[in-house]
């Protein structure tokens, strides 16, 4: 980093703090940063795209660069819930059970076809689509998703995080929207 | 010894004449059709004198168009490892009330096998030590697989019927 | 979630001292029970004595769904039942339908096909060698292997497309030739494989603690596997040479060398070795395959089943029939039932197809060998330590969406 020799001031630019090391930004944003670079993944996989969950964290695609080296199989000390594969109506409890033990703040990804809608399995005994139980922030189509897809995804949650106000969680429409989901809020 | 299915029939001929009929071979198989009384003793047989231990498959299957006391079947195939032979049993069971003598003293693989078949159809089977649902929700009423039954959930709003080109007209 | 009997027990034996008696949930998310399957446990400190398994978490209702789709539909529905290993589901479905059908496949279509099987049952095996590795505290051996698993998918892309749930192969053949660049891929592959398994193998076959961890647990006789209708791998680790591939050849399978390993103790290791051992075999039939690849066709010229060429369908009228009646499903399929097997990578996989002549199956049932032998693992976990209990379940090679169908 370049330095000048000026000293700053309250009338210093932008430009002249960015050079002594410093950053201006809102708090939002540097939680918004912190946040999106360890998101701890949970992966509740339960079929097929769970195979390709496999393969998005071994060495080839190594989901571990973008800050999810650990999966986190408790659901207290996750960030993101990964749903991948079909989730039957007999799982629709469990699924909820573990979205409502994971702390806020919390984001849902829906990996594959059969967790957003159904998929292919139009049938009685599957639940079609997880955002009937729980709500969603990124759906990854496929199936399975390939997985650069699932990387796409777990990217676009990013996005979300960063830019996600601190104050969302505790706001009306957020309650309001768990409640919705008949999920209370703690 | 090598045995082939036609001892095997021979044997089974000697033994229960008149407890199975139909014996009909396709696509290298031979199915038998038992009656509902004799299909235990029958596997038993099968099992402990010409040694099919392995019970391959259990199912059901519903013909709704049969007869009145043909209108479910369970279906058992056994196998011969030693000899590689294997045998198909069909037992008609009627519309009300399907009861069938369980497997389960023989082979325990026949447990679960038997449990799904339940689940599936509502065949039951006597004996059983379990005989509950093992697949669908123990709170579902309906045997989903009979062909009375849809396969879609009944119970969707999201799904207009316009939209997949289905209506009233053309169903 | 309570189990009555479990409750029983313990209120009859709280009072006593020296035991540490509780119940304990195993299941369905937890995280190394690789898939939904929920086993409630009565445990005594650490050691198992009793269990009561669930099942049906993932449940999809398959055998409703194949009796309205028609018979080609079938094919990528299949994929989901053992995804592991897709392409021997998929081969299977088709070769049931041919049975039916009568429809006659040329030699080298048969021998593509073997390849194919080969290297899912390779990828099939190596994951849960790989995952056994995982549950008892290798976490090296998945990552390492697992760049083989890629390399399969690399060879899967190359000739259906697909990854994971491959759609490979038709009712008569395959969609396309091997292409030579294919070839090149799966002997290079081979080549790669080779040296990544011996490695693996020296990494885990003498490990102490592997061989500390695996030996004497989770072991079942042979007569209580085939009471509990075991094939396939877990059948032969515990001495019965039973192999489909060997009954009852299908798919030119008669035309290969190659030996059945088994084992002996019916144990975690026994069932680890015997799969490592028939890697091994796999690549010997593969290379075989490809050293004796027959010229000719790809496919049936059955065109009630197959598809035309895509330039006859665009120019004579006949093709275009055929590929309609094709692409509608209106073939006309035999009235009968069919029993068909195939060696799938945890057993015997079979389909069982009532047909009434129609465009969809009347009644199509999955043999599903996962579905079968998992019965026993309630008695095979019985008098062990918990975590044996994992390393069991792993080393059977449960897959979820096979058992729950």
């Amino acid at each position: 980093m370049a330095r000048t020799g000026s000293t700053i001031t309250a009338d210093s630019s932008v430009q002249e703090l960015a050079d002594h090391g410093f950053v201006l930004t809102k708090f939002d944003q540097i939680v918004g940063m912190a946040r999106k670079n360890s998101l701890w993944p949970l992966p509740f996989a339960t079929s097929c795209c769970g195979i390709e969950f496999m393969s998005t964290m071994s060495a080839h695609y190594d989901l571990a660069q973008f800050g999810s080296e650990r999966n986190s199989f408790s659901p207290r000390q996750a960030d993101m819930l990964l749903v991948m594969g079909t989730i039957a109506k007999k799982m629709g409890p469990i699924l909820r059970q573990v979205y409502t033990q994971m702390a806020e703040p919390r984001w849902v990804i829906s990996v594959g076809a059969c967790a957003c809608s159904g998929g292919i399995f139009d049938t009685y005994s599957v639940l079609q689509g997880i955002d009937k139980i729980i709500p969603v922030d990124v759906y990854v189509p496929g199936c399975p998703p390939r997985p650069e897809q699932i990387l796409a995804g777990v990217a676009k949650l990013k996005e979300i995080v960063q830019n996600e106000s601190v104050r969302r969680r505790d706001s009306p429409e957020y309650k309001t929207l768990l409640r919705s989901y008949g999920i209370d809020i703690v | 010894m090598a045995l082939n299915i036609q001892q095997v029939i021979d044997q089974l001929d000697s033994r229960f004449a008149g407890q199975f009929g139909n014996v009909e071979s396709s696509y290298g198989m031979t199915t038998i059709q038992v009656r509902k009384s004799a299909i235990f003793d029958i596997v038993k047989f099968l099992k402990e004198e010409l040694s099919f231990i392995l019970l391959t498959d259990v199912c059901g299957a519903h013909f709704p168009d049969n007869d009145l006391d043909m209108r479910f079947a369970a279906i058992y195939h056994l196998h011969n490892l030693v000899e590689n032979v294997r045998i198909r049993m069909r037992v008609f069971l009627p519309e009300e009330n399907p009861e069938v003598d369980s497997m389960t003293p023989l082979f325990e693989s026949a447990n679960w096998q038997e449990r799904e078949t339940y689940d599936f159809f509502g065949i039951r089977f006597i004996n059983h030590p379990n005989m509950t649902r093992i697949l669908n929700m123990d709170e579902m009423e309906v045997f989903p697989l009979r062909k009375e039954y849809p396969l879609e959930d009944a119970g969707r709003a999201d799904k207009d019927d316009r939209f997949f080109g289905r209506t009233i007209h053309n169903e | 979630m309570s189990v009555k009997r479990f409750d029983e027990y313990i209120a009859k034996h709280s009072k006593d001292p020296d035991r540490e008696l509780q119940v304990l949930n195993l299941g369905p998310t937890h995280p190394s029970t690789h898939g939904i399957f929920q086993n409630i446990l009565l445990m005594d400190g650490e050691t198992i004595l009793d269990s009561e398994p669930t099942v049906g978490y993932i449940h999809r209702a398959f055998e409703k769904l194949v009796e309205h789709r028609p018979y080609y539909q079938i094919t990528p529905i299949t994929d989901r039942l053992n995804y592991c290993s897709a392409p021997i589901n998929n081969i299977g479905w088709e070769m049931t339908v041919e049975k039916l059908a009568g429809i006659e496949i040329p030699k080298r279509a048969q021998y593509i096909r073997v390849i194919i099987m080969e290297l899912a049952r390779i990828t099939d095996h190596l994951i849960c060698n790989s995952i056994l590795g995982v549950d008892t505290g290798a976490f090296t051996g998945f990552l390492y292997v697992y760049q083989i698993r890629e390399k399969v998918y690399d060879v899967y892309e190359t000739i259906c497309g697909g990854r994971l749930t491959s759609n490979i192969g038709r009712i008569g053949g395959l969609e396309r030739d091997l292409i030579p660049e294919a070839i090149q891929k799966i002997k290079d592959l081979l080549e790669q494989s080779k040296k990544t398994f011996g490695e693996f193998e020296k990494l885990m076959n003498r490990n102490r603690i592997f061989m500390d961890r695996t030996i004497g647990v989770g072991a079942i006789s042979a007569e209580r596997a085939l009471n509990y209708g075991f094939t396939g791998p877990n059948l032969r680790a515990t001495g019965v040479d039973y192999d489909v591939r060997i009954n009852e050849p299908y798919s030119s399978y008669e035309d290969f060398k190659f030996n059945i390993p088994v084992g002996s103790a019916g144990d975690t290791y026994d069932r680890y070795c015997v799969r490592q051992a028939e890697i091994w075999e796999s690549i010997s039939i593969i290379e075989q395959a490809l050293k004796n690849l027959p010229d000719g066709d790809y496919a049936t010229s059955d065109s009630n089943f197959y598809l035309p060429k895509k330039q006859d369908v665009y120019t004579k009228m006949e093709a275009l029939i055929y590929h309609f009646k094709v692409v509608m499903g209106e073939s006309d399929v035999p009235v009968g039932e069919v029993y068909n097997c195939v060696e799938g990578g945890n057993g015997e996989l079979g389909f069982y197809l009532i047909s009434d002549g129609s465009r969809t199956p009347f009644r199509l049932h999955f043999r599903r060998p996962c579905f079968i032998y998992y019965q026993a693992y309630a008695e095979m976990i019985k008098g062990q330590m918990l975590s044996d209990a994992v390393a069991t379940l792993s080393s059977l090679n449960v897959i979820a969406g096979e058992l729950d169908a």
